[in-house]
């Protein structure tokens, strides 16, 4: 069968239209497919990209004193190692997904608005081009922090502009995305497949989609008055004229919070994916997994000011926002109990995807925790912008987000490529990984107990020692990713043909289609007997 | 007309082969915002606008035409049509956000900033050490009375003047594109192409008054962009409104010559109604200027 | 089999708890592993409610990680496990599992709370002092008293932080904690600081006295403490915000010295500078 599907997928296309060649098929694409590959590529190059910068940061900290960069550059090298892996890695890494998978998953011939679609990928490598590019204006790159505060943030010099505009670029293009994900989702689902028996990785993503459209604006007015107080008089940041800096801040984490759930949200989806599939056993609380997302999407939206604590808020808006944001963790708790009952009397084994899944379970939970005790506001009085909180939100970011990236890929691999790759390799990165992730960050734990703050290129030498286990645990852990392209380039290259259902325990519309897939997806709908098959979660 | 060309088949969703337009849309807009930074920067003069302006203007013509185009061929069934309701609705939506952000701001800088500089609540050392004598009123410029006349001071445009008048405007241009489109689902052409036209006319009248009261704040009030806070959220909430307004007066021109070319269907007319939907949004969002900004 | 697969947890549990128990006050890298409890009231019950938190946590990692443990080691295919198909919900459960985090956050929440109350209640203070923020350092004005100075970086260090100073930090006593003027302040006393800034947004941190606060220029932010009449000494910290280029290299160091001591040092001071302003005002010459 492996062997007759490309003959036929090919006569099948060539029939309906031309499929287009070379530079152009990737250029004008309006495939799904192809649009969720360039989105992958360019955020595995962001990733590398971002991941330099923080080996730059980490080199810098090895040890005490100023070895190789000047203050300005280390700061800049902070803001754009964040911009790059949140606007450029993580992000994209999604929607690339959200490309791929969701029209497979929903039994749709294409995402609702392709010509959209590929405008929304365009975008991006114009916006990080303008982005890195401030690292050769006069004055350098950004760095005022990823959180652009002003007025620090106003006095960049010729890189301002460059950095809102990327950042009013890569904002469009996640609108634009999100609008095409909701309508793919909402108008695009096979007859029969209603909204309670979609994949939860579909629903992580609606979800995710309508907290993009309600905060990216928000983001780009908030950085629109930075422009224009920067350029045009206007005082919303100046005290002097009526404005308050920390104005700014409440616009921004408005917006950031829900940016942060943004990017985990697909991984809870994710994960809801690979646990059932490799535990041989329909997901745990289908239901309550989606209320539980729909509950963290609506929290996300009135606990902003936990980023503010030390502001100087009034009494009453500490409370609130401190009580808010311990709520967070009811629903968040829900989906690890979810996820641990689903393994519970189950059938597992454990190949790459259910490893990567695994690891985000554990260390996403003690990433969780540590969020938790931010959230009490006079502790973090203590923890508030030490490395305490780095440690925090890598553990959520890193093993968390980039953690079910990669288990996401390796999971769905065999599909869009019709080929399996070494498990061997896959699993010699996952191990270090999963060693190294833990010797970067959890020592960072310590450095901020201790009392050492965050985005400072030298420090006080009692902080030596544990930097020096972190920068070794960068090192290892940024060298270990260097697998993951060669494993993905082997496996395109020379793998072993993969069945149509690559995993034993896999659902899901996605593994009813032929392997190699045909170059449009479900272009007849799937019957009410493939959904039903595909749909036990 | 849409049904008369039919050529696909009812229920396959249109999927478009491949084109151009994306990737001129992103470097027209690189264009765009390169030319703006150097701008800015003073890298280059006004004129560094123009390359991008032409991109992006040459990317709607052309983009939009083949859109119309295709659905002119009957490509589009009523599912495609579906999606560009929906996807408009969610477009709209992400500009509500937009404006809420500085409607936000607006709240913020009055209620909690410029008291707290007043030294109200727990900011009572602002008057004491900072700002002393300075008392939290709206509308003001802060306690630095930045920008205004050459004194400091400043004047603010009175709500029922001609913001009133402007309300009434695009209240009724509201209700004229209403009509408009009841007309158009009963197949009455004339009462069509009329209250279009007199939807689009009193649009650009709006803008062509607010012009007018910009000139008169700069000239004569001493309010300004730079008008400390007041002028601040003044000038960037109406000026984006205005722009919107610019906008969708634009669109509901081309809409009209879309009409006289015989573009709709009582049944089919997705164009129409994206263009009516905007335009009522616009409006609500004028409501909440008129109400916020000049009125309380 | 469960005692089996609990014990590494167990360990690491142990270890842990030696780990952050450890003393407050050791200087050596390795042993920094746990929040100070500091030297004011206020401090202390921020590390009780730390270490609270910190355990609540861990009693529900270990509860947590302890089952997944459990579902690996046991129920893999390898092992013969067959899936239970039929189990995809239980309602009894599902509310068990929700209310017992609600009620641990419930209890988590009052305590917290109170201190909050307690930090935000600045009445009856006995000495106010304003901070200003600047790139790069502090200005401390005692606002009763008419004394004024700049702290900076420590010159030694300014000069070894350079890049490719070739100076070996470790050489520097208190290396970027040192300051050339310390703000001085009496023990036993509450102490407010009004916080400010110059030019951009800067913190004001010392993790002894629990206490971080934003100075906001254009706003004045209070903050209070209380050093705890025995514990004079010197402490350290550093500004938390970041604000340019030197952000690392604008410590604190606060010299808390016996109410009588501090008097003397504070008529001592204002002396002095009334002299030096006479004929051209030194203190006050910084270039800003
Ligand atoms: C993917 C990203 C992500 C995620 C998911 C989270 C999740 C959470 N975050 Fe985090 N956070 C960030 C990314 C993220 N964060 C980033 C990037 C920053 C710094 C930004 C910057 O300043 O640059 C930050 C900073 C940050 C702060 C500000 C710190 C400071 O600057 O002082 C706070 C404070 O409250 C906080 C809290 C939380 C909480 C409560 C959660 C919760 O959602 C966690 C909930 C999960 C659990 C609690 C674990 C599982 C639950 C159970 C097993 C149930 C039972 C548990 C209990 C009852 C305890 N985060
Ligand atoms: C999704 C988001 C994301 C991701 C994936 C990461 C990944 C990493 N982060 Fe980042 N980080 C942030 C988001 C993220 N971070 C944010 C939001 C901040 C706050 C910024 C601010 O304060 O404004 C921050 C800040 C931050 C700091 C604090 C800087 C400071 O306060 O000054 C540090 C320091 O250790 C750090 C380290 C790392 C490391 C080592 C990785 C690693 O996981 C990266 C590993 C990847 C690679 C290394 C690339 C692949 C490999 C190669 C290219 C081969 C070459 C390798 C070698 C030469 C070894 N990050
Ligand atoms: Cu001052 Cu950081
Ligand atoms: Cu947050």
């Amino acid at each position: 069968m492996a062997q007759h599907a490309p003959a036929a997928a090919h006569a099948h296309d060539d029939h309906h239209d031309h499929k287009p060649h070379g530079w152009r098929r990737w250029v004008f694409a309006t495939n799904h497919k192809d649009i969720g590959t360039m989105y992958l590529v360019f955020a595995g190059i962001m990733f590398f990209v971002g991941g330099l910068m923080a080996m730059v940061i980490r080199l810098e900290l090895f040890k005490p004193g100023m070895q190789f960069v000047d203050p300005l550059l280390f700061n800049s090298m902070t803001t754009m190692h964040a911009l790059f892996m949140i606007f450029g890695a993580v992000m994209p890494a999604w929607t690339g997904l959200a490309n791929w998978q969701i029209p497979m998953q929903i039994g749709a011939p294409d995402m609702a608005l392709p010509r959209l679609n590929n405008f929304s990928f365009w975008i991006l490598p114009f916006a990080s081009a303008i982005l890195l590019l401030t690292l050769l204006v006069p004055g350098g790159g950004p760095a005022g922090g990823w959180t652009l505060y002003p007025p620090l943030a106003l006095q960049t010099a010729d890189a301002f502009p460059m950095t809102i505009f990327a950042i009013h670029l890569m904002g469009v293009s996640s609108i634009l995305g999100s609008i095409n994900v909701i309508v793919t989702i909402m108008n695009m689902r096979a007859p029969g497949l209603s909204l309670l028996r979609m994949p939860l990785f579909v629903w992580s993503w609606l979800i995710t989609a309508y907290l993009l459209i309600a905060v990216m604006p928000v983001l780009a007015g908030a950085v629109t008055m930075l422009l224009t107080d920067h350029y045009f008089g206007t005082t919303f940041f100046t005290a002097a004229g009526g404005g308050d800096p920390v104005m700014y801040q409440h616009i921004f984490w408005f917006f950031g919070h829900p940016e942060v759930y943004i990017l985990i949200l697909p991984a809870f989806g994710v994960v809801s994916e690979i646990i059932p599939a490799f535990a041989r056993k329909p997901i745990f609380g289908y239901e309550a997994m989606v209320y539980a997302i729909a509950s963290i999407a609506f929290l996300s939206f009135i606990v902003w000011a936990h980023h503010m604590f030390t502001v100087g808020m009034p009494l009453a808006g500490q409370i609130f926002f401190m009580l808010s944001t311990m709520l967070i963790a009811i629903p968040t708790g829900v989906k690890v109990f979810n996820w641990s009952a689903t393994m519970w009397k189950s059938s597992m084994t454990f190949e790459p995807p259910m490893l990567f899944a695994l690891a985000f379970l554990f260390l996403f939970t003690i990433g969780g925790f540590s969020g938790l005790m931010l959230a009490i506001a006079p502790a973090d009085f203590q923890y508030h912008d030490t490395y305490f909180v780095v440690a925090h939100f890598h553990y959520v970011l890193v093993p968390g987000a980039v953690f079910s990236i990669l288990g996401a890929v390796y999971y769905w691999l065999p599909k869009w490529t019709s080929k399996m790759y070494d498990h061997k390799l896959a699993k010699v990165h996952f191990w270090l990984s999963a060693i190294f992730v833990n010797v970067l960050f959890f020592p960072q734990h310590f450095l901020g107990l201790a009392g050492m703050p965050r985005r400072i290129p030298d420090y006080a030498t009692q902080f030596t020692d544990w930097n020096m286990v972190s920068s070794i645990g960068a090192f290892g852990f940024g060298l270990s990713q260097l697998l993951f392209p060669y494993i993905i380039w082997k496996c395109v290259r020379s793998g072993a043909p993969a069945p149509a259902r690559a995993w034993e325990g896999a659902h899901g519309l996605e593994w009813e289609l032929p392997s190699p897939l045909p170059y449009h997806t479900w272009e007849t709908p799937p019957s009410a007997a493939v959904i039903a098959r595909g749909a036990e979660h | 007309m849409a049904n008369t060309h039919a050529s696909a088949d009812a229920d396959k969703y249109y999927v478009p082969h491949s084109s151009q337009w994306p990737i001129v849309g992103s470097i027209a807009l690189f264009t765009l915002m390169m030319g703006a930074i150097s701008y800015l920067n003073e890298w280059g003069g006004s004129w560094v606008f123009l390359p991008g302006v032409a991109l992006v203007i040459f990317m709607f013509v052309g983009w939009f035409g083949t859109v119309i185009g295709e659905n002119q061929r009957g490509l589009y069934n009523l599912h495609v049509d579906r999606s560009f309701r929906m996807g408009m609705m969610w477009f709209i939506f992400s500009e509500v956000m937009f404006f809420a952000a500085f409607f936000g701001a607006l709240f913020y800088a009055r209620n909690l900033a410029v008291p707290w500089l007043g030294g109200q609540g727990v900011k009572i050392f602002n008057s004491i050490e900072l700002w002393k004598g300075f008392e939290a009123t709206w509308p003001t410029s802060g306690p630095g009375h930045v920008g205004g006349r050459e004194d400091g001071s400043f004047d603010v445009i009175p709500a029922f003047g001609l913001p009133a008048i402007n309300t009434a405007i695009l209240l009724t241009s509201s209700l004229t594109v209403t009509i408009a489109h009841h007309a158009l689902r009963q197949g009455k052409r004339n009462i069509l192409t009329a209250f279009l036209a007199a939807t689009f006319l009193l649009g650009f009248l709006f803008v062509y008054l607010q012009a007018h009261e910009y000139i008169e704040a700069y000239t004569e009030l001493g309010l300004k962009l730079s008008t400390g806070i007041y002028g601040s959220t003044f000038f960037m909430l109406t000026g984006f409104h205005g722009l919107h307004v610019t906008i969708g007066a634009i669109m509901l021109t081309i809409i009209w010559l879309r009409v006289l070319k015989g573009h709709f269907t009582p049944q089919r007319h997705f164009a129409f109604e994206a263009v009516a939907w905007y335009w009522h949004f616009v409006d609500v969002v004028w409501l909440g200027l008129f109400i916020f900004v000049y009125w309380i | 089999m469960i005692r089996k697969a609990l014990a590494p947890i167990a360990a690491l549990a142990a270890v842990t708890s030696l780990f952050f128990s450890q003393g407050a006050h050791a200087e050596s890298g390795w042993h920094l592993l746990n929040m100070r409890q500091g030297v004011t009231a206020i401090s202390r019950e921020i590390y009780s409610l730390h270490m609270l938190i910190f355990w609540v946590c861990v009693v529900i990692g270990i509860v947590v990680f302890s089952v997944m443990i459990w579902s690996i080691v046991t129920f893999r295919k390898s092992k013969g496990a067959v899936p239970d198909t039929t189990m995809v919900h239980n309602t009894k459960v599902e509310i068990i599992w929700t209310a017992i985090p609600v009620a641990i956050l419930v209890a988590m929440a009052v305590p917290a709370a109170k201190t909050l109350v307690q930090i935000e209640d600045t009445r009856n203070t006995e000495l106010t002092i304003k901070v200003t923020g600047f790139q790069w350092g502090w200005q401390y004005d005692y606002l009763e008293n008419g004394v004024r100075f700049f702290s900076r970086l420590e010159r030694k260090a300014d000069a070894a932080r350079q890049l490719g100073s070739g100076v070996d930090p470790n050489t520097i006593p208190n290396y970027l904690l040192d300051v050339d003027n310390p703000l001085v302040v009496p023990a036993g006393t509450k102490v407010r600081l009004l916080i400010t800034a110059a030019d951009v947004i800067h913190a004001w941190w010392v993790p002894d006295f629990g206490m971080k606060k934003d100075a906001i220029p254009g706003f004045v932010n209070e903050m209070w403490f209380n050093v705890d009449e025995d514990k004079t000494g010197i402490y350290r910290g550093q500004c938390t915000e970041l604000c340019g280029r030197d952000h690392a290299f604008m410590p604190i160091v606060v010299d808390v010295r016996s109410k009588e001591d501090f008097q003397t040092w504070l008529k001592a001071t204002a002396e002095a500078q009334k002299q030096a302003a006479a004929p051209q005002p030194a203190a006050t010459a910084h270039a800003g």
